[in-house]
């Protein structure tokens, strides 16, 4: 456990002035940020909107992009970008000559991935809550202060973030067996066009392939049944957010016996 | 003995790049394992490491199996692979202080190793913008951090001027000498090697071909009695008819078997009393790098 530890604060240490660790913060800043800057433009047509319905509109816009590409994609790279700072440097053979185990590596370059999608997703939830409000403090016809969603937001990021890691575990994987970019890029590219295509065409069993499952996480989040919306209900325990933890838990498990095997060139 | 393997072999598919290794490497000592570019060398240091699994026989380092006490056995081990793995994007010093971090090593260490390796001047400069005998020499310093009682260095003189070779060889020697540390170093050059190690194992294509003291090896190597004189292949001819065993003759010198002195005195005399024109003659060591060389193509 103490090898695991060390190996995840090395991790941050080793990323904290690269492009992957910044990526995960500025991301959700800037998207926010200029989700900001186009609803305090277009105030004037919004005034008189239902608070509800702002927050609605405000979150909604990131979430449509978020589902269909921005998570997968933004995972695709984050599992990159971890195990190309050793590709780039060659390192892994130093970082497997040293007295630490191999499951301690491999398990805390894991969990830092995770620990990076998970940044960034909270950091959304974060910036959403926090721009909304300072919009209703700036443009004060936009009430978006008479209404609250925190709760909700954060379930549904929450949902997003266990639907990403069938898709972190795979192409993590892929990223640290192969050491260019384009193979795991290309395949997790061309993974992702399926999976949204498959879940926007509501193919039943879309939810058993990981690259779908942000975009199906979207579609599966509200609570059917009930026709009032008045409040918004949010289940995150769907039947793809499940095959989403079983398939990293699998790959997880998988790729520490490939790594345990496998020759450090 | 620090290391010892039995019978070391590995393949990459068919091919066998480590043949029935037998190494024996001393407390205490600096061992030389020279060999040719493509020998095997590198491979078998990542077999020591654990790097590459063994497929067949046995490695022990400190007595003990690496299979099974690989990370007890890796914790008194500093190494350097090749080129030196450095985080580019990483200063030197943040270089070591991530290693520091890792091995869980006081950080003043880190300081001390800048300076010992000459870069508390850049450390601060990112390792993408060193020169390569700068990474090197990082590498060294990444390698020495945790003061490991056994150091493993696969060509750690690759792209160093002059005065960077004398100072990585004078500080294996002081690391030796004074600090009782075990050195494995691998090497292509056998000058660099006969200079500073007091044991050698010669490998090729995957096979160990000599190992032994310094001193073993260079016994192996009989001295010659070199002559220069006017017409060599008459006079050849003439020392052949004499009995003496001549064993190279060129346009200038030819080259006899050392006997002893007084056969040098006969030699001398007999081309004389012919009427050879002798420029010089004398008892000259053969070389280590030829001996290297005959031990490494005659396999």
């Amino acid at each position: 456990m103490k090898g695991f530890m060390l190996s995840f604060r090395s991790e941050f240490y080793k990323s904290r002035k690269t492009l992957g660790f910044w990526a995960s913060i500025l991301l959700p800043l800037l998207i926010c940020s200029l989700l900001f800057i186009g609803f305090f433009a277009k105030s004037e047509k919004l005034t008189g909107t239902p608070p509800m319905m702002l927050w609605v509109q405000f979150a909604g816009a990131i979430m449509g992009i978020m589902g269909s590409l921005l998570l997968p994609m933004f995972t695709i790279f984050i599992a990159y970008s971890v195990n190309s700072i050793e590709h780039k440097s060659d390192t892994w053979k130093s970082l497997f000559s040293l007295p630490i185990s191999r499951w301690s590596v491999y398990g805390a370059k894991f969990t830092y991935a995770i620990f990076l999608i998970f940044l960034t997703l909270a950091l959304f939830v974060l910036f959403t809550i926090g721009f909304g409000n300072l919009l209703s403090v700036v443009k004060p016809d936009l009430r978006f202060d008479n209404y609250h969603m925190e709760k909700q937001l954060a379930e549904i990021y929450f949902k997003l973030f266990l639907s990403s890691l069938g898709i972190l575990s795979i192409q993590f994987l892929l990223s640290l067996l192969w050491s260019d970019f384009l193979k795991p890029m290309g395949i997790g590219f061309v993974c992702t066009i399926t999976g949204v295509i498959l879940a926007s065409k509501n193919w039943e069993y879309c939810y058993l392939f990981p690259y779908s499952h942000p975009m199906v996480a979207i579609t599966t989040m509200m609570r059917h049944g009930d026709k009032r919306i008045t409040e918004i209900q949010i289940d995150v325990f769907t039947k793809d957010v499940f095959v989403s933890l079983a398939v990293g838990v699998v790959v997880f498990i998988v790729g520490y016996f490939i790594v345990l095997k496998k020759s450090v060139k | 003995m620090v290391i010892r393997t039995e019978g070391l072999s590995f393949n990459f598919g068919d091919q066998q790049v480590v043949k029935s290794l037998a190494l024996q490497v001393p407390e205490g000592s600096i061992y030389g394992f020279l060999g040719p570019n493509g020998a095997g060398k590198t491979t078998t240091i990542k077999l020591l490491l654990n790097l590459l699994k063994v497929q067949s026989g046995s490695i022990h380092i400190f007595e003990q199996d690496i299979q099974h006490n690989r990370i007890h056995i890796l914790s008194q081990i500093g190494s350097l692979i090749e080129q030196p793995a450095i985080y580019l994007h990483l200063s030197g010093k943040e270089n070591l202080l991530n290693r520091a971090l890792l091995l869980q090593v006081p950080i003043k260490r880190v300081d001390e190793m800048l300076a010992l390796v000459q870069l508390t001047n850049a450390a601060d400069k990112k390792a993408g913008q060193y020169s390569l005998g700068m990474k090197q020499r990082l590498g060294i310093a990444l390698a020495l951090l945790a003061d490991p009682k056994l150091l493993i260095l696969d060509e750690p003189t690759n792209g160093l001027d002059p005065n960077g070779i004398i100072e990585v060889r004078e500080l294996l020697i002081k690391l030796v000498q004074k600090h009782n540390k075990t050195v494995f170093i691998s090497s292509h050059l056998l000058a660099e090697v006969e200079r500073m190690a007091t044991h050698v194992g010669i490998i090729n294509n995957g096979e160990l071909l000599f190992q032994g003291s310094i001193a073993e090896l260079q016994a192996l190597s009989q001295p010659l009695v070199c002559i220069e004189a006017d017409n060599t292949v008459d006079a050849a001819n003439l020392l052949t008819r004499n009995g003496f065993k001549v064993t190279d003759v060129t346009d200038k010198y030819l080259y006899v078997t050392y006997v002893n002195k007084e056969k040098i005195a006969e030699i001398n005399s007999l081309l004389h009393r012919n009427g050879y024109a002798i420029y010089s003659i004398g008892k000259q060591q053969k070389d280590l790098e030829r001996l290297f060389l005959d031990i490494t193509q005659n396999a």
